[in-house]
């Protein structure tokens, strides 16, 4: 290697990135047709999203060949661990949009139909009494109930909290050496997420076919569905990148003092965790 | 790839041979140029939308054309000028520069970095092919509110998208500017040695990471409204129109911020530089420059002043907005300071720096009366607040912009360029510039509203000579083009220095043009 752990390291040009611009712009570019009506759509999302993977597969698999012929010095790990860390700032505040959403109906628009804001209750929805939950003046959707916090949330509560000790009871193992409890706790990990989503998903067949509660269920089905499902896509995502960390961990592809994508998954497993700490307090419990 | 069994660490010997450099490079410098080529494609195209509002605006009536096709020239105009050229055209500056001025090889994750700007091309093609589609480009105002927003045809999910794709880029890029300066800075560049194009850097990147989301959030939002059934922005749903006016000038007033602080950075290298004295209060201009940015979350509302708030929130955000010209004011103090019994010449890239301190400020003032809630009453959506955004804008950013680029064109090509015609070029367009936004202030002020195709008769007068200023404006940007095209072609060899009073790592401890990686090897930082 040319490479002395001290000096710069500047990685090579490579197709990756431009495969990823294609891949995303197919993809938007067929989910929009499909939002449109156009029959082709969804296939050429599905085309888009399959280059996606295609992409994120070679590229990640690049990265992690660099790393494991130890082409990465300690200052290429500290950009990977930052620009990791402002990542998931930057998802903290895509949340924040919706939380956001969220307080202003119940603190602000709600009140307001509702005659703190006199003029447009009695010009345009006099007759409009509900507090939250609600779906508007309209009844946009048709009644429907909400979703108690106490059954499968509460769980799904536990379980999330449970796989963030998990996973770093996993970390211990892996900074002691120990591969296979390390392997073992990410599955254990992996699978608490798996069956996270199943509730999710069970709960969702529930809303829809018993409560009428849906995505059109006014402003609470609007910001109910949003930020539960943004969240369980991040569960998804993240259960991914725990199993791939897994089949990783289990090729010995960490050592003790250098692990940074086992870490970086962790720490976006927390967030996830912390986010759905959010939801299940404002969403479902008050 | 299979060129990987070849190569094993990076390319040492510069840069690869013929096209596909540009689209699989990881150096920073490519990177930068193909940011700024874009961004001064985009401002071409953006401009020439201009010409267009200009044209129907030179007289009262309808002449050129329709007003659906109008209003969707002045949304498309602002989404191109601000995602297209000001932000890519800081994001090129800063790659160029940000590695050079911090002692540091290259950008910490260059692959991200190359990706960064290739989304851009795809985002814009997608928001401009919404023309050619079923009822046409976005025409509801670049602050797409809802639920005029939501009215528009086949194009609509395309423009969300673009945004999205857009917003991506910024993320990424923002990221690794940030990482770059917090990682990859030489021995002994502590942070209050930074030039203070890197610290205005750092502090943008911070605000794009943190209101880029929640742009993307809002676009989220509109885009299930409109598809998926969703109320948030729909009143019968109990949702709230308001509300997304909240959320997107959430992001909108730092956005602003963003087109403005790697602004003042160029101007704090160029003042000392032709000015031949250091830059005065720069500790100050690093305090001021967070301050701002902290001041950018909390004065949002100024935007919506009209639109029905309670009174407490009116007051709160009328005295927030008017503390930043408080750091703002302490930055075109340092600036004249720095100016005071300097020995100064006046070169081109000064002669935009210093345009910029004069106009900026005018647009400063301008804002500074809009910012009383009252006031703003009668200035709200009118040709006055046009008046202000392009002051801050064209005559800021925009300026900025140019006098980095004759700033730093030596240094990038090894070539002086031709000083004449940049003279040429900065008093033309001075002047035109003048004649095109200053009437603006009168327009609106007697109450002629924005985003209008046709005005009543006693606007004409103003109008006409408004659009003739444009046109002259417009034209004589192609000096610029003639500029950059010359000095890359050749021309008079520049010194490593270039001019005589610059300082800093790039024109101390690098050769003009500098190497493909500019310091292989930590520089000694005094
Ligand atoms: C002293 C500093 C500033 C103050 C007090 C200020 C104040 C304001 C206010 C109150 C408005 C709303 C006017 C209305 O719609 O009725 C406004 C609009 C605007 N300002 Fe500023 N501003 C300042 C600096 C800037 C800067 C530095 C920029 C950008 C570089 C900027 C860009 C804009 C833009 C683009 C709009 C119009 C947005 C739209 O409605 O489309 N401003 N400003
Ligand atoms: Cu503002």
């Amino acid at each position: 290697m040319s490479h002395s752990a001290d000096s710069y390291y500047v990685p090579h040009g490579s197709h990756w990135p431009i495969v990823a611009s294609v891949a995303l712009t197919t993809s938007v570019v067929g989910a929009a047709m499909w939002f449109n009506g156009t029959g082709s759509g969804p296939m050429v999302m599905l085309l888009g999203l399959a280059m996606t993977f295609f992409m994120m597969y070679g590229w990640f698999g690049t990265t992690v060949r660099e790393s494991l012929k130890g082409m990465y010095n300690e200052q290429v790990d500290r950009s990977f661990r930052q620009g990791m860390m402002w990542f998931i700032f930057s998802e903290v505040m895509f949340f924040a949009a919706f939380f956001g959403a969220l307080f202003y109906a119940r603190v602000l628009s709600v009140p307001w139909l509702l005659g703190e804001d006199v003029s447009t209750h009695l010009t345009l929805w006099s007759g409009f009494t509900e507090t939250w939950p609600t779906n508007g003046p309209n009844n946009v959707g048709g009644e429907f109930q909400t979703m108690g916090a106490w059954g499968i949330p509460a769980i799904n509560t536990l379980l999330l909290l449970t796989s963030g000790v998990t996973l770093t009871i996993s970390h211990w193992a892996l900074k002691a050496g120990d591969k296979s409890k390390t392997v073992l706790w990410l599955a254990a990990t992996v699978a608490l997420g798996a069956i996270f989503l199943g509730f999710q998903a069970y709960e969702y067949i529930h809303a829809y076919g018993d409560l009428n509660l849906t995505l059109g269920s006014g402003i609470y089905g609007s910001t109910f569905f949003m930020l539960t499902g943004f969240h369980g896509f991040h569960v998804t995502i993240g259960t991914v990148m725990l199993f791939v960390i897994m089949l990783r961990a289990n090729k010995a592809h960490f050592t003790h003092e250098n692990h940074f994508a086992f870490e970086a998954v962790a720490w976006y497993w927390h967030f996830v965790d912390v986010v759905w700490l959010g939801l299940f307090i404002f969403v479902y419990v008050l | 790839m299979s060129h990987e069994a070849t190569h094993d660490g990076h390319d040492d010997h510069g840069p690869a041979k013929g096209l596909m450099r540009w689209v699989t490079t990881t150096n920073h410098k490519d990177i930068g140029t193909l940011y700024l080529l874009f961004a001064l494609v985009m401002f071409f195209i953006g401009g020439a939308m201009a010409m267009v509002i200009r044209a129907e605006l030179f007289q009262p009536g309808l002449q050129v054309v329709d007003p659906q096709f109008f209003n969707s020239m002045t949304t498309v105009h602002a989404l191109v000028m601000i995602f297209g050229a000001v932000m890519p055209a800081f994001t090129g500056l800063a790659n160029w520069l940000i590695p050079m001025q911090i002692g540091a090889p290259d950008m910490a994750l260059p692959r991200m970095n190359n990706f960064s700007f290739w989304i851009l091309p795809f985002a814009f093609s997608l928001l401009l092919s919404t023309f050619f589609m079923e009822g046409g480009g976005p025409a509801g105002g670049w602050t797409i509110y809802p639920p005029l927003s939501l009215q528009m045809g086949d194009g609509f999910p395309f423009m969300i998208f673009a945004i999205h794709l857009a917003g991506i880029s910024s993320i990424m890029g923002s990221i690794n500017v940030v990482v770059t300066i917090l990682n990859m800075r030489a021995p002994g560049m502590t942070l209050m040695k930074m030039p203070l194009f890197v610290w205005t850097w750092l502090i943008t990147a911070y605000l794009l990471i943190a209101t880029m989301p929640v742009l993307a959030g809002a676009v989220t939002m509109l885009l299930t409204d409109k598809f998926a059934a969703t109320s948030f922005f729909s009143a019968a749903g109990g949702g709230d129109p308001v509300m997304y006016q909240h959320i997107f000038w959430f992001f909108g007033h730092p956005e602003v911020y963003i087109l403005i602080l790697p602004a003042f950075g160029i101007v704090s290298a160029i003042v000392p530089t032709f000015a031949r004295k250091p830059l005065f209060g720069y500790s100050s201009m690093v305090y001021a420059t967070a301050s701002i940015a902290f001041l950018s979350f909390i004065v949002w509302a100024h935007h919506m002043f009209t639109v029905g708030m309670p009174v407490v929130g009116e007051l709160f955000f009328m005295y927030a907005t008017m503390m930043i010209a408080v750091p703002t004011g302490v930055k075109v103090f340092n600036w004249v300071s720095t100016m005071w019994k300097g020995s100064m010449t006046f070169e081109t890239p000064m002669l935009f720096a210093i345009g910029f301190i004069m106009m900026f400020t005018l647009g400063g003032f301008s804002g500074l009366m809009l910012a009383i809630a009252p006031a703003d009453f009668q200035y709200h959506d009118t040709y006055f607040v046009v008046a202000h955004f392009h002051y801050v804008l064209v005559t800021g950013a925009i300026y900025s912009i140019m006098a980095a680029a004759y700033y730093w064109l030596p240094k990038w090509t090894g070539n002086m360029y031709d000083e004449t015609l940049g003279k040429w070029h900065f008093w033309i367009s001075t002047i035109s510039v003048n004649v095109l936004f200053f009437p603006q202030h009168f327009l609106g002020l007697a109450g002629m509203p924005r985003r209008i195709p046709d005005y009543a008769v006693q606007f004409a007068d103003w109008n006409m000579i408004s659009s003739i200023g444009g046109f002259v404006f417009g034209l004589s940007q192609l000096m610029f083009v003639v500029v950059i095209y010359k000095a890359i072609k050749g021309g008079k060899k520049a010194t490593d220095q270039v001019w005589e009073g610059a300082t800093g790592l790039e024109f101390e401890q690098l050769s003009s043009p500098p190497p493909y990686h500019s310091f292989n090897e930590a520089p000694v930082i005094k």
